[in-house]
């Protein structure tokens, strides 16, 4: 087994990702089957083989520096699950001093 | 023929010669979707005030002939990944189920323009992972020509939607087969441009990468036609490619002499049942009887390509998934927990469906430090032996005829719990997207009444010889404009 019970739990915490306890077992199984299957790609030899990120080489797309009319303060808000008038609302992150 | 039944250009000729008015052709498939829409699910919303609307200007623009273009009046449906200024947008997930983007993606804009009538948003699987359309958040779509089998996936509500006369022609999206599956189980066009032809502004994005939108249609000509509505530079999107549009059109000429068609091997192995194998070759036959010729050619990479697709994609996921977190739109969790990151995790747990949570993960644990290297690095790299591939295949050959999917549509529940059986549907389709590459899938035959796709792949912006193919086929076989069962009952 490549991945354990605690990778499951480290990977869906960088995901930011709540699992129930049939979850974590569902993965640690999936996640170790699909693994195992992609071993598949180390009987290619890939020295000296450049990456594909994109395949249209293009790099520094650039436009002119130009100020756009920016999307209605109000029509963004309304998709909110909670918010002000000009603000999106989260539990507090910065403790008071 | 009921109106619902015309394909584009056969109502843009009515609509000109004011024989019928955008109006009528508008209720008349707003009519067919009551009728069929308990049965195919196709749509997980229908813009019907709207589109009487856009239907009522288009009349007032075909009246005086003002800015009318073969697009005018027509009603189109749009997968619901695609933005739409407005309406809801979910992308199948229900961590978008109130979702109402505040701008139109680009290819909504451009067919507004052209005088488009939105007829409706369509099903997909969540996030456009899947090959079935059974991982919707909301609810399956059916097949029309068997109503317990998949109209495929991810793009299977336009694909089924255009099968059933629910709309004259759809966008979809592709990622690794999400229109072309999907078109060749329902017996339909649909068409993968090359990677940066259309403007992804607006698409909610799976994987950066690879995703493109495309038309979706009841035969060649009008594939040409909307393909050439939404493609062009954007600024935008800067992985859009700066070009003239060529005209798609000028291509429907049905003329394949001295075409050299490669037959790569590897995509007739891999699982590709007998009966689709034998009516794709059987295609090329008719297709060497017209004047090309066939060479079998070989890319052997492509065996890879599934499986560094699976590092890719969800990689590339798992990263534009982080943005849903029940901050900005969409799904939070009840009640809100103190903790931030609490209300992240847990907004995702209960707003994500299984498929996706299994990407996340999986893109999650290739992307992360120390496996970086081992996997991420490594499937791009084979990306790259991938597309050298394609390239030495096409030094000898114009197009590649594959079938589309390895088999006719399956039945529901057949294979959603098994993953490996579910991916393995977009073997033919996968590589394509691996290398940029544009490919359609037209219908080339029926195994017990149910459509079989043939894929044509081309050369990078090469969309004119693949349309030309596919017409010069479609002519010959008569295959298009197809029925299905429920259409005819």
């Amino acid at each position: 087994m490549r991945l354990s019970r605690e990778d499951v739990l480290h990977v869906a915490w960088l995901a930011r990702l709540e699992l129930d306890e049939e979850e974590v077992e569902r993965f640690t199984w999936e996640l170790n089957q699909i693994l195992e299957h992609m071993e598949k790609l180390k009987e290619l030899d890939v020295t000296d083989v450049e990456p594909t990120s994109h395949v249209i080489p293009m790099t520094n797309v650039f436009r002119p520096d130009v100020v756009n009319e920016p999307l209605p303060r109000d029509e963004v808000i309304a998709n909110a699950p909670d918010a002000t008038e000009e603000a999106f609302r989260v539990p507090r992150i910065v403790e008071e001093s | 023929m009921e109106l619902w039944q015309l394909t584009i250009h056969e109502a843009h000729q009515l609509l000109i010669r004011r024989d019928i008015s955008s109006v009528e052709l508008t209720k008349a498939v707003l009519e067919r979707i009551s009728q069929v829409e308990d049965l195919v699910k196709a749509f997980i919303t229908v813009t019907d005030e709207l589109a009487i609307e856009q239907a009522k200007e288009a009349d007032r623009r075909l009246k005086h002939m003002e800015d009318v273009t073969p697009l005018t009046g027509i009603p189109i449906a749009i997968k619901d990944n695609i933005c739409t200024k407005g309406i809801l947008t979910t992308a199948g997930s229900r961590i978008l189920y109130n979702f109402k983007p505040p701008y139109d993606a680009t290819v909504v804009e451009k067919l507004k323009k052209a005088g488009a009538v939105i007829i409706g948003k369509t099903n997909l699987d969540e996030f456009a992972m899947g090959s079935s359309t059974e991982n919707s958040g909301f609810f399956p779509t059916r097949n029309p020509w068997d109503l317990n089998r998949v109209p495929g996936g991810s793009s299977g509500g336009s694909a089924a939607a255009v099968s059933a006369g629910e709309c004259l022609g759809a966008l979809g999206s592709d990622t690794g087969g999400s229109i072309r599956q999907p078109a060749a189980f329902c017996g339909v066009v649909g068409l993968k441009p090359t990677y940066g032809v259309v403007s992804r502004y607006g698409l909610i994005a799976f994987a950066s990468s690879l995703d493109q939108i495309g038309p979706i249609t009841k035969d060649v000509s009008d594939c040409a036609l909307l393909l050439q509505f939404i493609a062009g530079h954007d600024p935008r999107d800067s992985t859009s490619i700066k070009m003239q549009t060529p005209k798609y059109v000028d291509a429907l000429v049905p003329d394949v002499k001295g075409l050299r068609i490669g037959i790569p091997k590897e995509f007739y192995a891999q699982g590709v049942e007998k009966a689709v194998s034998s009516a794709v070759l059987k295609a090329v036959e008719e297709l060497v009887e017209m004047g090309a010729e066939a060479i079998e050619v070989s890319t052997p990479t492509t065996d890879y390509a599934l499986a560094a697709y699976y590092i890719i994609a969800p990689a590339e996921a798992s990263s534009n998934l982080a943005r849903y977190d029940g901050v900005q739109y969409g799904y939070r969790c009840k009640p809100t927990p103190n903790d931030i990151v609490a209300m992240y995790s847990r907004t995702r747990k209960e707003g994500f469906g299984r498929e996706v949570k299994h990407r996340i993960m999986l893109g999650t644990y290739a992307l992360s430090a120390g496996y970086y290297e081992a996997f991420y690095l490594r499937a791009q790299k084979v990306r790259t032996l991938i597309r050298r591939d394609f390239d030495r295949a096409f030094e000898k050959c114009d197009v590649l005829i594959t079938p589309t999917a390895p088999s006719v549509a399956f039945k529901l529940g057949e294979k959603i719990d098994d993953p490996l059986q579910m991916k393995l549907s977009d073997v033919c389709t996968i590589p394509v997207n691996m290398a940029g590459l544009p490919a359609i899938s037209i219908p080339c035959g029926f195994q017990d009444g149910l459509p079989i796709g043939m894929q044509i792949i081309g050369k990078l912006l090469d969309e004119a010889t693949i349309l030309r193919v596919s017409y010069a086929y479609e002519q010959k076989s008569g295959l298009r404009n197809l029925q299905p069962p429920l259409n005819t009952k």
